[in-house]
């Protein structure tokens, strides 16, 4: 399941031959391949504005940018693995933040009691939204991609409807100073960014070393044989959307402090850039392939050429037609990859049926 | 055999629609012996095998393990009495390698609090598969490749091991031949054959006549979704059990 696992495995058990053979796997995996892209892309552009490209305060600034993302991206992968999607998420963080100001809003005061406040409701409403899109595809059984198209609307406007769709400015100094723009006590790292490292490395070992990211890889892979030897299919897609929505009111949270206001139209295409990045890092939409470890890397790819862009002088709308290409050639690879498995045997390929119709048990 | 059968079914029904799939059929196999089911096509057999092993909920009927009445609601509450089921597509998971596969759903924590954090230890159950494998001289050649990647003939053999693994009662094999060669179809045989011998009832479903009657200790024939025959493997023919599955003439019920 996960590329690194894989390779340590065939690399310790060694048989002599198994070696190379191990390192050419390690190439042949996605996220791999895109970590040496973004290493090329960084280097080209360190090479075309060494002097500004690649200090540490850029890469600072690129990493802070990733961070929220990075987030969300946490949740996506799961979601991806199951063969799901979650269009909700930019939603749900809106909703998440606007209902969390206004609970601090009319607390007044802009101490820590009332940010832990407001990091509560916002990581309630999230779970909330989650565990709303879990139970219709798990227990309702419609698609995901329609349920969560759903609550992208309805979260959207529930958040336009609270707030009359101003935007609501007000939000705790403590926030703003700490999570917002301040550092790792003692360093020049992003706090904003250490939490997102943290989720980042805690979701990662769930999802590559536990029960539950096994059971998450199983249900992607060949759900009807998770069920049958007694997997509780239904309720680990409940929980893995339930995840995918309390992250993303996590980073509604970290939004507001980031921001200092709830962007209520900041957020229209986020689902997308985070699915863009999940399967750029070499998850699988038809589901049981994938890593955290890709995601984080494929969410740095449009980063890097955003800032690189910027830097060197280029208009920096070409990073979406770059991220466009990057994304279709991702999938292209991933298609290819695929269908030389299924050649070798009749496969199970379960292809896109389950994006569009969930299952039939 | 005049003991009580370690699993036996009466008068199952189940309808689809207005398709009667199962009208009450009857169904029973001892510990230690190896029953074949046989069929037309649409005659019911997986359908009862669906039943048998939790798959599938009824509309009437009785189903007794060891001569007590059980409810067999879920996978999980089959498997916790021993039974358990190789289906005609395998049911791997193909993404995840034979270890993981093997131990799906009943994966081994690790000691102590990380276990309890949901920790596997992988070390274990690796080497709990390569023991099951080499016992049923399967060759599976990578325990962390996946299985999506493998031959026919090694997916069967990861699927098989890991029911006769888990098999304290029953085991059900829907057409566990269907798709393998001449010395994989033996090996397969070979194992029905071991696995009796350790005491475990063995149901075989089959198309194939002459495996059936090499295999088998008794034969049942379902047709329309009901049992309409029973015979001793040894004193039948091909003939006679294709004539019971068509109908075209009546087997005598023993």
């Amino acid at each position: 399941m996960t590329t690194t696992e894989a390779v340590a495995r065939t690399a310790g058990t060694a048989k002599e031959t198994l070696r190379t053979h191990s390192l050419r796997q390690a190439l042949q995996v996605q996220s791999f391949q895109i970590l040496l892209v973004l290493l090329v892309v960084f280097l080209a552009f360190a090479a075309l504005a060494p002097e500004v490209f690649p200090t540490w305060g850029n890469v600072r600034q690129i990493i802070q940018n990733v961070s929220i993302l990075g987030v969300l991206g946490i949740g996506m992968t799961f979601v991806i693995v199951t063969s799901g999607i979650d269009l909700s998420i930019g939603s749900n963080l809106v909703f998440s933040g606007v209902v969390a100001a206004k609970a601090m809003q009319a607390m007044g005061d802009s101490g820590w009691g009332t940010a832990i406040v407001g990091i509560v409701v916002a990581v309630g409403c999230g779970l909330g939204w989650g565990l709303l899109n879990g139970v219709l595809i798990a227990k309702a059984k419609v698609p995901p991609l329609i349920v969560t198209l759903g609550t992208l609307g309805g979260a959207l406007g529930l958040a336009q409807v609270i707030t009359g769709g101003v935007d609501i400015r007000e939000v705790p100094a403590v926030l703003q100073d700490t999570i917002g723009y301040g550092n790792v006590p003692g360093t020049t790292l992003p706090t904003i960014s250490l939490i997102a490292m943290v989720l980042i490395l805690i979701f990662g070992t769930v999802l590559h070393r536990t029960r539950f990211g096994l059971y998450t890889f199983a249900v992607g892979s060949n759900e009807e044989s998770a069920r049958r030897v007694g997997v509780k299919v239904d309720r680990q897609l409940i929980s893995i959307y339930a995840l995918s929505g309390g992250l993303a009111g996590v980073a509604g949270i970290l939004s507001l402090s980031q921001y200092g206001t709830t962007a209520i139209a900041g957020q229209s295409a986020t689902n997308l850039n985070v699915i863009a990045a999940v399967v750029i890092g070499g998850t699988s939409l038809f589901g049981g392939v994938g890593t955290i470890f890709g995601t984080v890397v494929g969410l740095f790819i449009p980063a890097v050429l955003q800032n690189g862009f910027v830097i060197v002088g280029i208009q920096p709308f070409w990073q979406q037609v770059a991220v466009g290409a990057v994304l279709v050639l991702a999938v292209y690879v991933d298609q290819r990859r695929r269908a030389a498995a299924a050649r070798g045997h009749s496969g199970k390929g379960d292809g896109t049926k389950k994006l569009f119709g969930r299952r039939t048990t | 055999m005049t003991t009580i059968p370690v699993l036996e079914a009466r008068g199952l029904t189940r309808s689809f629609g207005n398709v009667r799939a199962l009208d009450g059929a009857d169904f029973d196999v001892h510990a230690g012996e190896v029953v074949a089911l046989i069929g037309d096509n649409g005659a019911g057999k997986s359908t009862l095998v669906k039943a048998l092993s939790g798959n599938l909920s009824l509309d009437s009927g009785q189903i007794l393990f060891a001569g007590g009445e059980v409810d067999l609601g879920s996978p999980s509450q089959a498997s916790s009495l021993g039974i358990e089921t190789v289906y005609q597509d395998l049911a791997l998971a193909p993404h995840l390698n034979a270890a993981q596969n093997m131990f799906l759903g009943r994966e081994i924590p690790k000691p102590g609090l990380q276990g309890r954090l949901g920790f596997m230890d992988n070390k274990a159950m690796r080497a709990k598969s390569r023991e099951a494998f080499d016992d049923l001289g399967a060759t599976v050649r990578s325990l962390s490749d996946p299985v999506g990647s493998m031959s026919g003939g090694q997916k069967q053999a990861i699927a098989i091991a890991r029911a006769v693994a888990w098999a304290k009662g029953v085991i059900f094999l829907d057409e566990p031949t269907a798709a393998l060669g001449v010395v994989q179809t033996k090996n397969v045989l070979e194992t029905i054959r071991r696995v009796r011998d350790k005491g475990v009832g063995v149901v075989f479903i089959s198309h194939s006549m002459p495996h059936v009657i090499d295999v088998a200790d008794r034969v049942q024939v379902l047709r329309l979704g009901r049992r309409v025959a029973t015979y001793e493997a040894k004193k039948t023919s091909v003939e006679e059990l294709v004539g019971a599955m068509t109908g075209a003439l009546d087997g005598a019920h023993s």
